[in-house]
């Protein structure tokens, strides 16, 4: 009997509390935390857009668009298009290692690997992607760039091939964890019923459960594209800071992250061009990568099969 | 029915077409013998793609271990108690990253409550309080948008905001704050997560005592959910120890032999130390070593940091 009247009061108690001030103000407060988040995109948005504003005003659109870029000389200008090129030309080549090698492995520890293999080499892939991009610049820079060198000996000591290359190795993991997921989230009777009509494992992959999980791997590459433009640390380190307009990839050749980093680790005094030029690549790397994040969901979203 | 009757009759028309089209006897034995080499083609092919499969999935595994090997190798000699504990010199065999190692430190006594607080905050918000509504389906796409912003642009928010704005300078409040907004979506996705997996009859259980909601989830829905939002916390502030482009822009100098003191102290952290160090090999070559032994302090940091996380999510595993 005395337990019972120990709950009773309890209860009557908690009644009372109920009225209490601490939950009115709780969800407030959770509120105003969890618009920090908000908060953080729309000051990215206006710090991006406001300080390129400053710059778009000495520099004319039609400067901004053109090959010459010379930001510390005597009679600056700021053309971006050399590193657009270097982005996207260490973009593309990181993509050619990532994308095979990433589907491929998705393919293997989806469809072909025994369980065991999976748990083995799935945690291997999650020790390469946790793995600081800083480390992998060190590693392109010093010993991917020498390896190189032995097999194109006109490969200058900093050049967009080694960093791409790296690059493509850093999104390995990412492609094929993410296509491993579309692909095993394809329903067994799909693949069940192309075994039936006696399909080889290779057929069932290539013929069944790719078409099925396209959605999925198509939005990992596009997501892949996007990690690639914003990879600042391993181009930084290893691709230089030529601004020269080449398609040669055995030369040096700067990204728009490339630029961000070295344009503010020297100087840029506050308030000149040089240091608004730096918000105006910013706003177009912020632009790319939503682009192209907008585009992976579209297509997650657009092409999903359901089942 | 009937037109299914009539499909039924056209298709057995064609099985009679093609037999009769088929009735050479040496036509049918080829076509069985061409059918037997191609199958024989195609469990051939397809033994070859898994070899291939495999050994892609190898490469993975091959470039890790190069890396390591690579890394460990060079900063043999180099990593020792001497270069833990003394301070940065332009000598290399002086050279120590005890200033550093302080920087990276003061860095996560920024980021850790700021990040904790923000992140596990907003998901109880979203989990808790916020219902289907517009303003929750808001933060979410506003979450999984600033998950994929560039490192860099980070830096650059943190330059005009932390930086200009608020006059902080590149000093380690500014660089931890920077860091605590670029890892806060990892620390909310997982935190939801954790509350997500708190079953809900526990909540109803408490509410039926006539518990409020903050007292329901004070009492009841953290502390089932805390081992979950400790890795996922764990997680984050790995990815903000090895975090780089966004310092940088803060614009860390280049080498700077004080130890930091307070918050407001210029500082450097260990990524952007390995980066200088990189950039500077072209001058000294001896700073690669440095810069391979950084990395070893950097690489056995994360992986401890990552061994407690998958600690505390195995021992937690709870059945309800």
């Amino acid at each position: 009997m005395e337990n019972k009247i120990d709950v009773r009061n309890q209860i009557r108690n908690n009644i009372g509390k109920r009225k209490n001030n601490v939950d009115k103000i709780m969800p407030r407060f959770f509120l105003i935390m969890a618009s920090v988040s908000v908060i953080t995109t729309i000051g990215i948005v206006v710090t991006l857009i406001t300080d390129a504003y400053h710059f778009f005003k000495e520099v004319s659109i039609f400067d901004f668009f053109s090959t010459k870029l010379s930001p510390l000389s005597a009679n600056p200008s700021f053309g971006i298009l050399p590193l657009i090129n270097g982005t996207i030309l260490s973009s593309l080549i990181a993509m050619l290692v990532a994308i095979p090698i990433g589907l491929t492995s998705a393919m293997y520890l989806s469809e072909f690997s025994s369980k065991r293999t999976r748990n083995f080499i799935k945690p291997i892939l999650e020790v390469l992607a946790g793995i600081p991009t800083i480390v992998y610049g060190f590693f392109a820079y010093s010993f991917v760039t020498p390896l190189l060198m032995k097999l194109i000996p006109s490969l200058e000591a900093k050049n967009v091939l080694s960093p791409g290359i790296v690059m493509g190795i850093m999104i390995i993991p990412m492609v094929a964890s993410l296509s491993e997921d579309a692909m095993k989230s394809v329903p067994n009777a799909l693949r069940e019923g192309a075994y039936g009509l006696g399909s080889t494992k290779l057929e069932v992959t290539t013929k069944v459960v790719l078409p099925a999980a396209i959605s999925g791997i198509m939005a990992s590459f596009v997501l892949a594209i996007s990690r690639a433009i914003g990879e600042t640390m391993i181009v930084a380190i290893a691709s230089g800071s030529s601004k020269n307009f080449t398609f040669d990839i055995t030369h040096s050749m700067q990204t728009m992250t490339g630029y961000i980093v070295e344009f503010t680790s020297g100087d840029a005094g506050s308030g000149t061009t040089g240091y608004y030029s730096l918000y105006a690549v910013g706003l177009l790397l912020f632009i790319f990568t939503f682009i192209m994040n907008i585009i992976a969901q579209y297509i997650s979203k657009k092409f999903r099969e359901e089942y | 029915m009937s037109s299914d009757e009539k499909v039924y009759e056209l298709d057995y028309n064609k099985m009679n077409n093609q037999k009769s089209q088929t009735n050479n006897e040496k036509n049918e034995r080829k076509s069985v013998h061409i059918d037997q080499k191609r199958i024989d083609r195609r469990i051939l092919i397809n033994q070859i793609s898994g070899k291939v499969f495999f050994s892609s999935t190898l490469f993975a595994l091959l470039v890790l271990s190069i890396l390591l090997y690579r890394i460990f190798s060079q900063s043999i000699g180099w990593l020792d108690l001497h270069f833990l504990t003394s301070k940065l010199s332009i000598f290399p065999e002086k050279a120590g990253i005890y200033g550093v190692i302080i920087g990276s430190l003061g860095l996560m006594a920024v980021v850790i409550p700021v990040t904790l607080v923000l992140g596990v905050s907003t998901a109880i918000y979203l989990e808790e309080y916020a219902g289907k509504s517009r303003v929750q389906n808001l933060i979410k796409v506003n979450i999984s948008n600033l998950a994929s912003v560039p490192s860099v642009i980070f830096g650059l928010l943190g330059l005009a905001l932390f930086g200009r704005f608020f006059k902080l300078g590149s000093s380690i409040l500014a660089g931890g704050l920077t860091l605590s907004l670029l890892v806060l979506p990892i620390v909310v996705v997982s935190s939801q997560e954790a509350l997500k997996a708190v079953p809900g009859f526990l909540r109803e259980a408490s509410y039926a005592m006539g518990a409020s909601k903050w007292t329901t989830i004070r009492k009841v829905v953290l502390p089932v959910a805390i081992p979950g939002i400790l890795t996922g916390a764990i997680l984050s502030i790995s990815r903000a120890i090895g975090e780089t482009a966004p310092l940088v822009v803060l614009g860390i100098p280049a080498l700077l032999l004080k130890v930091p003191t307070n918050l407001m102290d210029d500082f450097t952290a260990l990524p952007i130390q390995i980066y200088y160090w990189t950039l500077d090999t072209v001058l000294t070559p001896e700073y690669a070593n440095l810069a391979a032994a950084t990395i070893v302090v950097l690489l056995i940091t994360l992986f401890l940091m990552n061994s407690i996380a998958i600690i505390i999510r195995n021992k937690s595993q709870k059945g309800f």
